[in-house]
């Protein structure tokens, strides 16, 4: 069963490509959808394709799948138009999969739950990345912003912190956002750095 | 923005003609109307097909021939759809690489406004090529893509043949133009106008110059739902004839340029869009823009009204084409994809101009024309093709056999 995986972010294709190398699946090719990706796809024959529903290139894709010589036999989206609950999930965890006409149901459906499992475990991932990014940035600017409360008001450290958060509750912003306007400020005024 | 009421989620790609539906809900149309419109940004008409197709938005701004496409089944398994609204009418371009229409006319004005001269010169042009010009389309079932055919086949170029049509989603056209993968492309606003500021590209064609009123974008939805939500519908086509009249109003051009300039919307420069929307066309860099009128329609001539003659004049070309098997059965499918009646029921009583009659001769009004309607008197906008072909609903085979 020969599958390539069609995606531009190499960490969401290595985490689908691991997890099929797990269940036994070893013939596996990850193509980026830029540049002659069509040929490449062409001449891989796939059995099946998996690539990300947000993705832009699928039109693209899809066209090479109608018109191409090199796959004679018709490719279906999806395994089973009647499985409209796996095909909701798939959709759910945007996914979008392409199968040569005639591949077994049973042979398909693993592959494809699993795309799906791990695409949703990916998009959590990158949302918890993101979450900790944006923490972490966060923390930054308000430890600016203390600093600079401190210096110039000769505050003490939790005097500052309570006076950004106690700014922040009444005028409805989150505490980063004042901060950030604290420092922006302070520069403008030409304060400390 | 949304009161609280029934939720509809609408699925869009990132152009100008999806101004009416986010007019609808960011000026509150559709919240006076009791629905929390929710927009869903796509990336591709395939997602944005198989989003509604199986359920995960209830509504989608959608190619036309697409939505008659898909109910045929071509290249799928058919899922019947229905389009009781359009979105625009006119508002894509066709762009060429400079080195390319380097052989046409270089008066850019008369090149634009007799598309039948151009498409001879550009037929020659392809022989002056050191390739064969690999043009960029963004779908197979799209205007666009049926226009580009029609134009060149005038000039006996055959699209299949003479030139390599690769599709491409809009947003992937200028880095397509960039990386030289293509060598013109055609698409909806605001990415040709990108092209052409980018010095990228030059003007050779306008849909409005190939088909003065030609079919665009038309709000789809899947049959069985529209069957089931009657009245949540009627009231979404309310909101959106209101958000349409707004959206064509030269007074709110620049809101609406702005709201489209969005990064959640189209993400790109709002003056660019508010160009375009003002009828304001750059045809190559530096050149002074061309006033075109009626770049893009939203609303007046009632250019939202479904005729199935438009639909079936998309039939056509999808025949002429190959793309589909002629046959009676499939023929009245695609018409029927095009719903006038629901358009008459959710706006009976709302103060719309209702045309007369459901169908009509295509490319027959040379000037503005007074036709048959109810609730006010109703104005057609010439709507001829450049070659001066009618279309005539009621007799297909002829006009196929004509070409």
């Amino acid at each position: 069963m020969r599958i390539v995986i069609i995606d531009d972010t190499g960490a969401r294709a290595s985490v689908l490509e691991d997890g099929l190398r797990e269940a036994g699946y070893d013939d596996i090719h990850v193509v980026p959808p830029t540049g002659a990706f069509v040929s490449r796809i062409e001449r891989l024959v796939p059995d099946v394709v998996l690539m990300d529903l947000g993705s832009p290139s699928r039109d693209t894709l899809e066209e090479m799948l109608l018109v191409s010589r090199a796959l004679a036999r018709p490719i279906a989206m999806f395994v089973d138009q009647s499985d409209e609950q796996m095909i909701s999930a798939a959709i759910d965890a945007g996914v979008s999969a392409y199968v040569v006409d005639g591949l077994r149901k049973d042979r398909v459906k693993p592959i494809l739950d699993l795309a799906v499992r791990r695409f949703t475990a990916f998009a959590r991932m990158q949302a918890e990345l993101t979450d900790a990014r944006n923490q972490l940035a966060d923390r930054k600017v308000i430890d600016r912003a203390k600093a600079i409360l401190m210096q110039q008001r000769g505050l003490g450290e939790p005097e500052a912190y309570a006076l950004l958060r106690s700014t922040a509750m009444n005028g409805n912003k989150r505490m980063a956002e004042v901060a950030e306007a604290l420092i922006t400020a302070s520069e403008l005024l030409g304060g400390m750095k | 923005m949304s009161t609280a009421g029934d939720t509809i989620r609408a699925a869009f790609l990132p152009l100008t003609d999806s101004a009416v539906l986010v007019a609808a809900r960011e000026c509150g149309f559709a919240a006076e109307m009791g629905i929390d419109l929710q927009l869903v940004r796509t990336e591709s008409w395939a997602t944005l097909r198989d989003r509604l197709v199986y359920g995960q938005v209830q509504a989608a701004q959608m190619l036309a021939p697409l939505a008659v496409a898909v109910t045929l089944g071509l290249g799928g398994v058919p899922t019947p759809l229905a389009a009781p609204f359009k979105l625009n009418v006119n508002g894509n371009a066709v762009v060429m690489r400079p080195d390319f229409a380097a052989a046409l006319d270089p008066d850019i004005a008369a090149r634009l406004n007799d598309p039948l001269a151009t498409a001879h010169d550009f037929a020659t042009a392809i022989g002056l090529y050191r390739r064969k010009p690999q043009i960029g389309i963004v779908h197979r079932f799209s205007s666009h893509a049926l226009m580009l055919r029609y134009w060149l086949a005038s000039a006996g170029i055959d699209p299949d043949r003479d030139v390599a049509l690769r599709v491409l989603p809009p947003s992937l056209m200028l880095e397509a133009m960039r990386g030289g993968e293509i060598d013109g492309f055609t698409a909806g606003d605001p990415w040709p106008a990108a092209a052409i500021a980018e010095g990228l590209a030059e003007a050779v064609a306008l849909g409005a110059r190939i088909w003065q009123r030609g079919v665009e974008k038309v709000l789809a939805f899947r049959s069985d739902w529209l069957d089931d939500h009657r009245e949540v519908a009627d009231r979404l086509l309310l909101a959106l004839a209101r958000a349409a009249a707004w959206c064509d109003a030269p007074e709110n051009r620049t809101q609406l340029a702005s709201l489209l300039g969005r990064s959640d919307y189209v993400d790109m420069p709002a003056a660019l869009i508010e160009r375009l929307l003002s009828g304001q066309f750059t045809p190559r860099i530096g050149a002074p823009p061309l006033p075109v009128e009626d770049l893009i329609l939203f609303h007046r001539e009632a250019a939202n009204f479904p005729w199935r003659s438009q639909a079936l004049w998309i039939w056509s070309q999808l025949v002429r084409w190959g793309q589909a098997v002629p046959g009676a059965e499939a023929q009245a499918a695609a018409g029927a994809v095009f719903r006038p009646d629901i358009y008459r029921r959710a706006l009976a009583g709302s103060g719309a101009v209702m045309p007369g009659a459901s169908a009509k001769l295509e490319g027959a009004v040379a000037m503005p024309t007074g036709v048959g309607a109810h609730g006010g008197a109703l104005l057609l906008g010439p709507d001829r093709f450049f070659d001066g072909r009618v279309f005539d609903p009621e007799a297909i085979d002829t006009y196929l056999a004509g070409f």
